[in-house]
């Protein structure tokens, strides 16, 4: 199984994974591989005969060191699929291959090796024990596996610093705050360094003045230790401040996959529409994406990173009529960026209805 | 409204024709008022006789558990009585400080020199000896019965039911079993009172494996915990809350199990002290004895429970703290050791120094008695005369010149008649169907008598509640119940107990509810009934009986009252709760709307506060048949007496077969008030936890 792609690993892959909750969920597939011929007849069948289709023929794949977002409303599948990759919720169909193995053809014991070493995962209401305070909160998967004391402690130490938990060693969870409860959650979950690591919504919980300051400091710790991660959120805008790449679900089913940057611009349905409209694009679009190629001369004009967000160039281009030339990272020229350019594509992204403009001679 | 002619209605009205019919002739038709003798099938004798086989091929095997037992029994009494009182009494307190603070440590020590000074040390030492026992041993036993229907689904649905059947079958139904297979001594009341309060440790195992959240579940099992790890360092933990709850409700329902067994005597522990006097109509020290028990309760209570609310309030450096806890108890123990080797009476208390106020409080009820013998014997005729006799046999059966001062004429029936048809029908108009037809169903069963009542129609109509209430399964289950109750005779008795219970029942709620209503509307009624609920509710049934026997003698009426004092607490309870407990927003809006204070509470309140209420009379109905058992020492007539006999008389079979009867009552009457409560909680989409 080819575990490459365009030159980057694939760390985690789903494959046509399907839950389905019922008396007899597995009477819906001959072949365990959740490959159907017509998808949409298929979940009507399924729902026909009174069972609950949590996830239908989901795949995606996961590459090493990236942060994939699965976004979609309540009730949309995300907490089944991500409880799928971790074998919390056996899927009923589908394959789940993590570093070109199959997860679903592991054993018991296997598993809880693979839960001990490669994987972690951060919960929605934190999911912490209630009669541990924070180190030996942190420490417990450690613990687990038999580790001394001395050793966990260390080890935990190293983690409740990167999360800023120093001092709070030996508070118990009830008297914590939600953000600091979350910490704990996080620094729990990295303990046993990972390379998977699930977050089911872990911030919804959370204020939002709080949860914006989280996001800051899971970017951080991600710049740091660059896992390959599965984030779920039911908030679009937190999913474009953190998503390399992001899915959206909707009734159990992927709709549509991409940079978050592709949906915006090319949203496949109503639904995803729907989530991107309000979406202020000066925010989401980088020089990239509104450059246009020139064959004329580049002399004097400034230069500027392919990703560097348009807002921030906003400034130079109300001064510098000729525009800004986009260049990629090897040093390439992909074109110039214009006000005018820019004026064009944000109108592209406009909700509002244009303006009734009288044209005097 | 507009009376709805529906399909529930002529159920109804087919229920009401056919009591009637089956009332009309059960003059003619002999075997409907009572069930023929020929046909009763002797269960009873068939236990009997099962108990012989039992105790002949393997009565070695129970003296054997029972020479086992006596002796963990044997040591901890010999323990408990040879330390000094006062070295026994420290620790107490330590342990009543660490478990609720100072407070309670006071309390313990007020409790103590209370024993002491009285002159009952021994005999609490002797009661205690055998807590201290069973509950462990209950403990045990009930998490490993909680673990296993925890985990297997098959498992549940047998132990479940065997729990009812431990908690319902009053302990004087199986005492005599114990007796006969583990011989008479301590170890009976140490066995009954295991097999009494293991139920509620399995359950609250149960309740609280299942409740742990699914999060924590699924974060141990990422966190790559085995399924052994899973239970013993996640699971368990994180519902300590729950378990040490269990160990509360385990505690007292075996202390009160213990007195309770102190029945078949031989023990000379404080259980038998009160009943004893009670028997020579001690006044004085029965109470004296009996406050003993209440002490001892209240104590045990909230120190167990204290356990149980510090568990969700972790601290840190714990361990050290209970470090310096058993540092401080061993050495005070130490130093009260030297101390009482020194000054005897911190070893043993010297007789003359005990107070015995038994004397003054037996010439103060004498006094009472003596100058309002008036009015007590008033009270209680007129509430024999007017509603007790009623009930029992009936309008037609009571009503004589010599209790109401006339003789029943035709016309007085007539008009009862059509006065209360009339009634119904505008009440049934007025609000609902049910109401209607319940209260003529009522009005009928006045006038009869619930024991001249035809068994058949009380079957129909009980098994057609239950089908209403809770689904077919609970109507065969119920109508089987009945079936029992009548092959095996003892349907008359079960009749007696249903009246006895029912009126105190009827009345603890009324009056119940209507305090709880009070007490949710002003804060000092509620301050002033919360201590006296919780002291009546720790308090040993023996105990709640002493002043009623006291001044009303011996008989019905006592019984009566005694149950009503006991079965009121929860009425109260749960009232006041649903009416404190009601969504803020509804009541706001009725109150924007322009309720006035009357409608707020009859239309919007009550209805909503309703399905809470409806578990206070659950409840309300389980007190009531807890208590009606032990009724039966002050003279009652029904199963609970038959209960009583069988013990006394050694006919096991008897006792069963009626402990089991009145075990049905109570788990109909438990199913359908149930039912019905989640019913109306589903309808008005409300949470109760
Ligand atoms: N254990 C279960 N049994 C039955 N249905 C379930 C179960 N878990 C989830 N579902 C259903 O599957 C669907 C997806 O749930 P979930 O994955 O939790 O959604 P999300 O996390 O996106 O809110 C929902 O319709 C939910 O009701
Ligand atoms: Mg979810």
């Amino acid at each position: 199984m080819g575990n490459h792609d365009g030159g980057r690993d694939v760390k985690l892959s789903c494959r046509n994974v399907w839950k389905i909750y019922g008396d007899n969920s597995d009477s819906f597939f001959m072949d365990q591989d959740g490959k159907v011929d017509d998808l949409q007849e298929h979940v009507n069948k399924i729902l026909q005969s009174d069972h609950i289709v949590a996830n239908a023929d989901v795949s995606f794949d996961v590459y090493a060191g990236e942060i994939f977002v699965i976004m979609g409303l309540s009730g949309s599948g995300k907490s089944t699929i991500v409880r799928c990759l971790s074998r919390l919720v056996e899927p009923t169909a589908g394959d789940i291959i993590l570093d070109g193995e199959n997860l679903l053809e592991k054993s018991a014991d296997e598993l809880i090796e693979i839960r001990r070493h490669k994987m972690g995962m951060v919960f929605q209401s934190f999911g912490l024990m209630p009669h541990l305070n924070v180190i030996d909160n942190i420490a417990f998967p450690l613990k687990l596996q038999g580790i001394e004391k001395a050793e966990r402690y260390s080890q935990a130490e190293r983690v409740i610093e990167l999360v800023g938990l120093q001092g709070r060693e030996s508070n118990f969870p009830n008297e914590l705050s939600g953000g600091q409860q979350q910490r704990v959650g996080i620094a729990r979950s990295l303990a046993v360094e990972p390379d998977i690591w699930l977050l089911d919504e872990p911030f919804s919980a959370l204020d939002p003045l709080i949860r914006k300051r989280m996001q800051d400091e899971f970017l951080r710790i991600q710049s740091k230790l660059q896992k390959s991660i599965v984030f779920i959120t039911h908030d679009f805008q937190e999913a474009l401040r953190l998503a390399d790449r992001m899915a959206i679900m909707r009734d159990g089913m992927i709709v549509q996959i991409g940079r978050p940057v592709d949906l915006i611009l090319n949203p496949v349905d109503d639904y995803v529409r729907e989530f991107t409209k309000d979406v202020s694009w000066e925010s989401v679009l980088c020089a990239s994406d509104v450059c246009q190629k020139t064959s004329g001369s580049l002399k004097g004009l400034g230069r500027v990173s392919a990703d560097t967000q348009i807002d921030s160039l906003l400034g130079y281009l109300a001064k510098n009529k000729n525009g800004v030339a986009v260049e990629a990272e090897d040093g390439t020229v992909l074109g110039i960026a214009t006000a005018t350019g820019v004026l064009a594509a944000l109108a592209n992204g406009s909700s509002v209805p244009p303006a009734k403009v009288k044209v005097t001679k | 409204m507009k009376l709805k002619v529906d399909r529930g209605f002529f159920a109804w009205l087919f229920i009401i024709l056919s009591t009637l019919v089956l009332i009309f002739l059960q003059d003619h038709l002999k075997w409907l008022s009572t069930y023929p003798k020929e046909l009763i099938i002797p269960f009873d004798h068939w236990l009997n006789l099962g108990m012989g086989f039992l105790i002949t091929y393997f009565g070695w095997f129970f003296m054997g558990v029972s020479w086992l037992l006596e002796w963990p029994i044997d040591v901890v009494r010999f323990v408990l009585q040879s330390l000094p009182w006062s070295v026994v009494s420290f620790l107490i307190c330590v342990f009543a400080f660490i478990a609720a603070g100072w407070r309670l440590a006071l309390f313990a020590l007020i409790s103590c020199m209370y024993m002491v000074v009285i002159g009952y040390w021994s005999e609490s030492m002797n009661t205690l000896s055998l807590v201290a026992i069973s509950v462990p041993l209950a403990v045990l036993i009930g998490f490993g019965f909680g673990v296993w229907a925890f985990q297997s689904q098959a498992a549940k649905r047998i132990i479940l039911p065997m729990l009812d059947i431990f908690q319902t079958v009053p302990a004087f139904a199986y005492l005599l079993l114990i007796l006969m297979l583990f011989g008479f001594g301590t170890v009976v009341g140490l066995i009954a009172s295991i097999l009494y309060s293991f139920p509620p440790m399995a359950r609250n195992v149960l309740v609280g494996l299942g409740r742990v959240p699914a999060e924590v579940i699924e974060s141990g099992l990422m966190s790559g915990a085995t399924n052994r790890q899973l239970f013993w360092q996640v699971r368990i933990p994180s519902t300590k809350r729950q378990l040490l709850l269990g160990v509360n409700q385990t505690t007292m329902a075996s202390l009160s199990m213990v007195i309770i067994a102190s029945i078949i005597g031989g023990t000379a522990d404080i259980g038998w002290e009160v009943l004893s006097q009670i028997r020579k109509a001690q006044f004085g020290e029965s109470l004296l004895a009996g406050l003993v028990i209440a002490l001892m309760a209240i104590l045990i209570d909230r120190a167990t429970y204290g356990f149980a609310k510090n568990s969700s309030t972790y601290q840190p450096r714990s361990s050290m703290a209970s470090w310096r806890y058993s540092l401080i108890a061993i050495a005070g123990a130490a130093i009260f050791f030297l101390l009482s080797s020194l000054i005897p009476a911190l070893d043993i208390w010297p007789r003359e120094l005990e107070i015995n106020p038994a004397r003054g409080m037996n010439e103060g009820l004498e006094y009472i008695i003596i100058n309002y013998r008036a009015a007590i014997e008033t009270i209680k005729t007129m509430a024999f005369f007017f509603i007790m006799l009623p009930a029992k046999i009936g309008l037609q059966g009571s009503v004589s010149p010599f209790t109401w001062g006339f003789e029943l004429q035709t016309w007085h029936s007539f008009s009862y008649a059509i006065v209360l048809t009339g009634f119904s029908i505008w009440c049934g108009i007025r609000f609902n169907m049910q109401l209607g037809f319940m209260i003529l169903l009522f009005a009928i069963f006045f006038f009869i008598g619930l024991t001249k009542m035809p068994w058949p129609a009380i079957m129909i109509i009980y098994t057609y509640i239950a089908w209403r209430l809770g689904g077919l399964t609970l109507a065969i289950g119920t109508f089987f119940g009945l079936c029992f109750l009548v092959v095996s005779g003892i349907w008359p008795e079960a009749m007696l107990s249903l009246y006895l219970c029912g009126i105190a029942v009827i009345l603890s709620f009324l009056f119940g509810s209507g305090l709880g209503i009070w007490a949710a509307h002003n804060s000092t009624v509620s301050a002033i009934l919360r201590p006296i609920n919780d002291t009546l509710q720790t308090m040993p049934l023996f105990v709640i009986l002493i002043p009623f026997v006291m001044i009303f003698k011996i008989g019905e009426f006592t019984a009566l009252l005694a149950i009503i004092a006991y079965a009121i607490v929860p009425a109260i309870r749960y009232t006041e709760h649903g009416l404190r407990n009601l969504p803020e927003g509804v009541i706001e809006a009725a109150e924007m709307m322009g309720c006035s204070k009357q409608q707020l509470l009859w239309t919007v309140k009550i209805p909503l506060a309703l399905p809470v209420m409806m578990l206070g009379l659950n409840q309300t109905i389980m007190y009531g048949i807890a208590m009606l058992v032990i009724a039966a020492l002050v003279g009652t007539n029904g199963l609970e007496q038959i209960v009583y006999i069988g013990l006394s008389d050694g006919n096991f079979g008897l006792g069963l077969i009626a402990g089991i009867g009145l075990a049905i009552i109570a788990m109909t009457a438990d199913r359908m008030t149930q039912a019905w409560s989640y019913k109306r909680q589903k309808d008005l989409d409300l949470q109760i936890d």
